[in-house]
């Protein structure tokens, strides 16, 4: 960032931002950004009712059980992070 | 003596014991949480940026009426008359400037050094202060203290022993008599470890001084002068023991050394005498300021710093051995450094214009000269008769700049002249690698601290980051040493502090329990804080007690404040106690509940009673009704105070007892059932300030009482009150006023009571003239007689005081009318019958009529109020109200003319409910012909007058007609005076709002022109109302005339006109309809011209702004233009249309101009590396406005291409705006991701959004 443009409107822009978990940033990696994706997207399939019920007559499971299986795969959506290789 | 000593040693260790048990303490962790970071405010921000980040975002209304954004009415032009200059750029002010006596005392404490941490697992070393040795010290001084006080009695007795004797004895005997007397005052004085500074106010300067020269034997002066001057020196000279010397006198020799300049100034210097008070806090300069523990000499105002003021850089050896400095002196200082400036040595510049260039020669220097490094030698050496006599080589120092200020190594920022005591070593351009790591260390703090504190705001920043990050590795010891004394200064200025507590604040963070051993230190600078006159800094210090009490822990707050609870200076007991309650606040009431317990039954002092319950109150005044769980063991702890032998404490007593039924109002009434007793005891028994307090408690408790049993101790109580009405003491007047409103209020009084037992007594004893001259009297008694008249009804209350409207006294007739205004606003004047009616008018009318002071306020609200409330029954008075506005219209006086006008507009709605239009249209005529008036404010208020007729009576009926008003207002919209502007504005407004066919076109035209200038006004309401009436004028006469001056107007060059002129163009437009004004708005675009095509730009948007989805009719139209303005070269053609583009997308969401948004979506785009703030501000809105109408898919799919760049610069671009569509967005974006391909460890796909039935 320039000298100029820490103290502008711009700045406090990004921090407001950087509050949100999800926001990206320049340095962000492929995968941290699938994961974000992922976790989105299944926030958002538990998040709306309709939705849930429709995976569930797909896939011939409880709206239940799949409210459950889209909360765990919250967690580790894409696998393991990959090794770094910068460090 | 030692014996006293002893015991109370033992007694102390007791209740150390006592107190040790009590360190574990347990408290309800469901109500305060375990976490003990939770609710920590982590930093106070500088300024109030984020709060008010987002009060602009407030819902547009529609249309409601016409008006730009709200940035551009901000905008104000600032001219010549700069009055209302933001206080923000109010010149710093000293702290010590605003402060009174008793708050000054902060001066005198002594930032004591830190204390052993008992949660250490160590023993504590013989050098470390424990609890034990502080407490110890706090008992030594209070008995101390009252031993001089035995003392002072002693002599005191003494002194009219000596009166008696010298009535009996003439006079010869009587002067040797008081020789003796003296000797013994010595003798008595020694006998209480003589020497100490206690006496220093007893002892009269000029004997002492004689004395002092008597005595002295000339060997010991001529020792003195043969040293060579040092720094030092003046602390040797505290040790030779100078016999019989009083305290206070001038060390001997000192006035010699000074400069003949400073002969003034240097002659009251303290002496400071070692005695064994002062040893403790020995660490001088580093841990305390002051190099004496006793406070009462280390700071007196006018005193002479001992180091020797007339060093221009100081040594950090003579830093510490000055005292703080009072303004005075510095102002002193910079003075006399001027001197030195102008007689500073020549140089060889100087010397080579001055003197003939043959005939002399420039000689070297000889071998064995060098030249005085050491700075302090130097300046001693220079000056002084002493120290050398003959010639002195002068300095050797050529490059020095002599009018600039001294650039500071190293980048620091300008020092002041009173920041060298503290910073002064950093001059010192000592080698760093020389120095210890400790020295190093402290050195790299005093640099941080000193960018703090006078650096840029870039350089604060960085500043204060790095001394948060390094805290720990700092170490709380240096950091602590370095800022609490800094915030001693006696020059300290507001920001400065602010500045200092907030570094404090972020330390404390991240120190946590290292903080321990500080905490008493720390608290020694941040209670002042809390009974300082600034709101802001009393809430910074309970802000930084509060952490400071999470971080150190309960059991070391405690520890900490214990010994200073009974402490024999009253102001620290007073902040002490109000320390505590922020301590209570923040870990809890229960927490500190058997603290409490076991200090407000201290035996051992009243002090500690007093200061325990007083601790109470504060707990109460600060957390409100919070009390109210807590209640019953509050009011248990203090119940007993009432019954105390000291009297102090029975006041205070109650005072905490009515804090806590007021903070728990209106519920816990159980909760003072055990003190009522002894309360109604007490107001039989008690006279004087205990009654008051008494009086005060039961005010308060008997709002929580049930309606009968309210009833009933009123009843017994209102005998006190009663008695007490006649008191001649102030304070008891107040508290019986505030009591007698508390209980009037109370549900269960009956009004037949009140006016029976009540009224006459309170009528007759407060209803007098003295009762208005006092400001808080006069306050308490309105509003007592409000809440009274509120029960007993209008009539009773009016009837009373209607005659004293025309008492003789002014401030009492206005305190009356305030009464009146009050009652009948709140009331009504139903209850007014014929008789009071006509009294009641005539009285105002005398009563208006009569007044000379400044503020009319009073007498016209008043006026109005009544008025207004009865209503149609002022018809048969008016004729007589409107003579006397008449005839005080026509006064010589300007003031009266403007409190008539201002009267119209006051009552002229009820004129309309009297029927009266023909008395209004008279008025009309009366003030349009007064219309010439030549005092601004009156003519305001004329005009004001006018206006109020006007939207009374209508257009069509108002005389004079309309046609005849207008052109008569023409001219005054010249006139450059606010108040003139704003009513003329608002008339005009008005008039072409309701009634513009009245008018012919051509004069509409006159007033366009005088509008225009109108725009530059500094008001913003006239700037506003004067864009409304363009848009008046324009749907009266038409657009087209309107909008060629407008768009004429274009071309000036003042910033803020032409920002006016476009948001009238814009309101012009929406009133009459877009399609009027497009055309030849966007042919003006062609007009080769910045400001004309930026000028259009804007109105564009403001345009589609205020119309919306109307936009959808034009956007098509304008879509050439703003491709135009996107492409130019010109940064501000591109962000005011970008800006454009962002009204219309908002306006035109959903309604299927998505080809016409996506089209100037790619012109925009490009523009998202501007790096100009407002451009780029401007662009990302535009981007904002595209992802609400175009949908965040579309948005996203432009963003793509540059989330993962190789460029580094156009990543940072793109994630931002990424993000700002992420978090606009987010649930949108779930459909619109990119399909990502797996990999060997990961597995990217998202199946669920293929599945199909």
């Amino acid at each position: 960032m320039q000298a100029s443009d820490r103290f502008n409107i711009n700045s406090q822009l990004e921090h407001l931002q950087a509050k949100y978990v999800g926001t990206g940033h320049a340095d962000l990696t492929r995968f941290e950004w699938a994961v974000n994706i992922q976790r989105d997207s299944y926030a958002s399939y538990v998040g709306h009712y309709p939705m849930l019920a429709y995976f569930a007559i797909a896939e011939n499971e409880s709206i239940g059980r799949e409210r459950y299986n889209f909360m765990q795969k919250m967690l580790l959506p894409c696998g393991l992070p990959p090794e770094r290789e910068d460090d | 003596m030692d014996d006293e000593i002893q015991k109370t040693q033992e007694e102390r260790k007791k209740m150390e014991q006592q107190l040790a048990s009590m360190n574990t303490v347990t408290f309800d962790t469901e109500f305060y949480s375990s976490n003990k970071f939770e609710g920590y405010e982590k930093s106070i921000p500088v300024n109030d940026d984020d709060d008010t980040f987002d009060t602009e975002n407030e819902v547009a209304r529609k249309m409601a009426s016409f008006t730009a954004p709200k940035q551009f009415f901000k905008e104000v032009p600032r001219g010549a008359g700069e009055e209302d200059e933001p206080s923000g750029f109010n010149k710093p002010s000293k702290i010590i400037d605003r402060e009174d006596d008793y708050r000054r005392r902060r001066l005198n404490r002594v930032i004591s050094p830190e204390r052993n941490d008992p949660f250490l697992d160590k023993t504590p070393g013989p050098e470390v202060r424990t609890y034990a040795d502080v407490m110890r010290e706090e008992a030594l001084k209070r008995q101390k203290e009252e031993l001089m006080k035995e003392i002072a009695k002693k002599k005191k007795e003494e002194q009219e022993k000596a009166a008696d004797k010298k009535e009996e004895v003439e006079k010869p005997a009587q002067k040797r008599r008081n020789r003796w007397d003296q000797s013994q005052d010595e003798g008595g004085a020694k006998k209480a470890k003589t020497g100490s500074d206690w006496d220093q106010p007893d002892s009269t300067p000029g004997i002492g001084r004689w004395d002092k020269v008597g005595d002295a034997t000339p060997s010991v002066k001529k020792n003195r002068w043969d040293e060579t001057p040092t720094p030092g020196r003046v602390a040797d000279s505290d040790a030779t023991p100078a016999g019989g010397a009083t305290p206070g006198a001038t060390p001997a020799g000192m006035s010699w050394d000074a400069t003949p300049k400073l002969a003034g100034l240097a002659t009251p210097t303290p002496k400071r005498q070692r005695s064994r008070w002062d040893e403790t806090p020995a660490t001088m300069g580093s841990a305390t300021p002051m190099s004496g523990a006793t406070p009462a000499a280390a700071y007196t105002p006018g005193v002479t710093p001992v180091g020797g003021v007339e060093l221009a850089t100081p040594t950090p050896g003579a830093i510490n051995l000055r005292g703080p400095v009072t303004p005075e002196q510095y102002n002193l200082m910079r003075w006399e450094k001027d001197i030195e400036e102008r007689n500073r040595p020549l140089t060889d510049e100087e010397l080579d214009a001055m003197f003939p260039q043959e005939g002399y020669k420039i000689l070297d220097p000889p071998a064995s000269y060098v030249p005085i490094r050491t700075p302090a030698r130097k300046l001693l050496a220079t000056p002084t008769p002493i120290g050398t006599p003959l010639y002195s080589i002068p300095e050797e120092n050529r490059g020095q700049q002599f009018d600039v200020p001294k650039e500071m190594p190293g980048g620091l920022p300008f020092m002041k002249p009173e920041d060298y005591q503290y910073f002064g070593s950093l001059l010192n351009e000592e080698d760093e690698e020389e120095l210890s790591p400790d020295e190093q260390k402290e050195r790299k703090i005093m640099k941080l601290l000193l960018k703090v504190k006078n650096g840029t705001p870039p350089q604060r920043k960085t500043a204060l980051r790095q001394l948060t990050d390094k805290a720990r590795e700092f170490g709380a010891g240096p950091l602590f040493n370095r800022i609490l004394p800094l915030l001693m200064q006696p020059t300290l200025e507001d920001q400065e502090r602010h500045l200092l507590v907030k570094v404090i604040d972020r330390v404390l963070y991240k120190l946590d329990e290292l903080v321990r051993p500080y905490v008493h230190k720390i608290l020694v600078v941040i209670e002042p804080l809390l009974i300082d006159e600034d709101y802001y800094a009393r809430v910074e210090g309970r802000e930084i007690i509060s952490n400071l009490s999470k971080a150190a822990g309960l059991a070391t707050m405690i520890a900490a404040m214990r010994p200073d609870i009974d402490n024999i200076d009253e102001y620290v007991r007073n902040t002490t106690a109000r320390a505590f309650s922020v301590v209570a606040s923040a870990l809890g009431i229960p927490a500190l509940l058997p603290f409490l317990k076991a200090v407000c039954q201290s035996k051992k002092s009243w002090q500690a009673r007093h200061t325990g319950i007083k601790i109470v109150q504060q707990i109460a005044i600060l957390i409100g009704c919070a009390v109210l769980p807590h209640l019953r063991s509050l009011v248990e702890i203090i119940e007993h105070g009432l019954n105390d032998e000291n009297q102090k404490v029975r006041t205070i007593t109650a005072l905490s007892l009515a804090a806590l039924a007021e903070a728990a109002a209106p519920y816990g009434i159980e909760s003072f059932d055990s003190v009522l007793k002894p309360l109604w005891k007490g107001i039989r028994s008690h006279r004087g300030k205990v009654l008051a307090a008494f009086l005060k408690a039961i005010g308060f408790i008997i709002p929580l009482m049930d309606a009968v049993y309210a009833s009933y101790y009123t009843k017994e109580v209102m005998v006190v009150l009663i008695r007490e009405f006649q008191s001649p003491d102030e304070e008891m007047k107040k508290i019986v006023l505030k009591v007698v409103k508390q209980c009037v209020s109370t549900e269960g009084v009956e009004p037949d009571y009140i006016r029976q037992d009540i009224l006459p007594e309170f009528f007759r004893n407060f209803w007098v003239r003295r009762m208005a001259l006092d400001r808080r009297n006069y306050k308490q008694l309105v509003e007592t007689t409000v809440e009274i008249a509120n029960k007993v009804g209008v009539a009773d209350i009016v009837g009373r005081i209607v005659e004293d409207l025309k008492d003789e006294s002014e401030p009492y007739r206005r305190m009356v009318m305030e009464t009146i205004e009050k009652v009948v606003a709140n009331l009504g004047a139903s209850d007014i019958d014929s008789r009071l009616e006509e009294l009641l008018i005539d009285g105002i009318l005398y009563a208006f009529q009569e007044q000379t002071s400044d503020d009319a306020n009073v007498m016209l609200n008043g006026f109005g109020a009544v008025v207004n409330a009865l209503g149609q029954r002022v018809k048969p008075y008016l004729p007589q109200i409107c003579g006397t506005i008449k005839w005080r219209l026509n006064n010589k006086s300007a003031k009266v003319r403007q409190q008539a006008a201002d009267l119209i507009s006051r009552i002229a709605v009820v004129m309309k409910q009297c029927g009266e239009e023909q008395l209004m249209g008279h008025l009309g005529v009366v003030l349009y012909e007064y219309l010439g008036e030549e005092y601004p404010e009156v003519l305001g208020s004329i005009l004001g007058a006018l206006k109020a007729i006007v939207n009374v009576i209508g257009m069509t009926k108002m005389t004079p007609p309309i046609k005849d008003l207008l052109p008569r207002l023409t001219p005054i919209l010249k006139n450059r005076h606010e108040k003139v502007q704003e009513n003329c504005i608002d008339l005009v407004g008005r008039i072409a709002d309701r009634g513009a066919e009245f008018v012919p076109a051509r004069e509409w035209m006159r007033i366009c022109f005088e509008l225009l200038e109108m725009l530059k006004a500094h008001k913003k309401g006239i700037r506003r109302a004067t864009v409304n009436t363009f848009g008046y004028i324009a749907k009266a006469i038409g657009p087209q005339d309107v909008l060629a001056t407008l768009l004429n107007n274009l071309k000036v060059q003042e910033r803020q006109n032409r920002v006016c002129t476009t948001v009238a163009i814009a309101i012009v437009a929406e009133t009459c309809s877009p399609f009027t004004v497009l055309p030849a708005l966007m042919n003006e675009y062609r007009v080769p011209e910045l400001n004309v095509q930026n000028g259009v730009l804007k109105s564009l948007s403001f345009l589609f702004e205020y119309i919306g989805e109307m936009g959808k009719d034009y956007i098509y139209a304008v879509t050439p233009l703003l491709e135009d303005a996107l492409m130019d070269r010109d940064l501000v053609h591109r962000q005011t249309a970008a800006s454009a583009v962002k009204h219309m997308a908002l306006g035109v969401a959903g309604l299927g101009c998505e080809d016409a948004l996506v089209h100037l979506l790619n012109y925009v785009w490009p523009n998202i590396f501007e790096t100009s703030p407002h451009v780029i501000n401007a662009v990302m809105e535009a981007i904002e406005g595209m992802r609400v109408a175009l949908g965040a898919a579309v948005v996203l799919n432009y963003c793509l291409q540059g989330l993962f760049h190789p460029a580094r610069k156009v990543r940072e671009v793109y994630w931002k705006i990424y993000n700002s569509l992420y978090i606009g967005a987010q649930d949108a974006l779930v459909a619109s991701y990119p399909i990502l391909e797996d990999d060997e460890n990961n597995v990217y796909s998202r199946p669920e959004l293929n599945m199909f039935i």
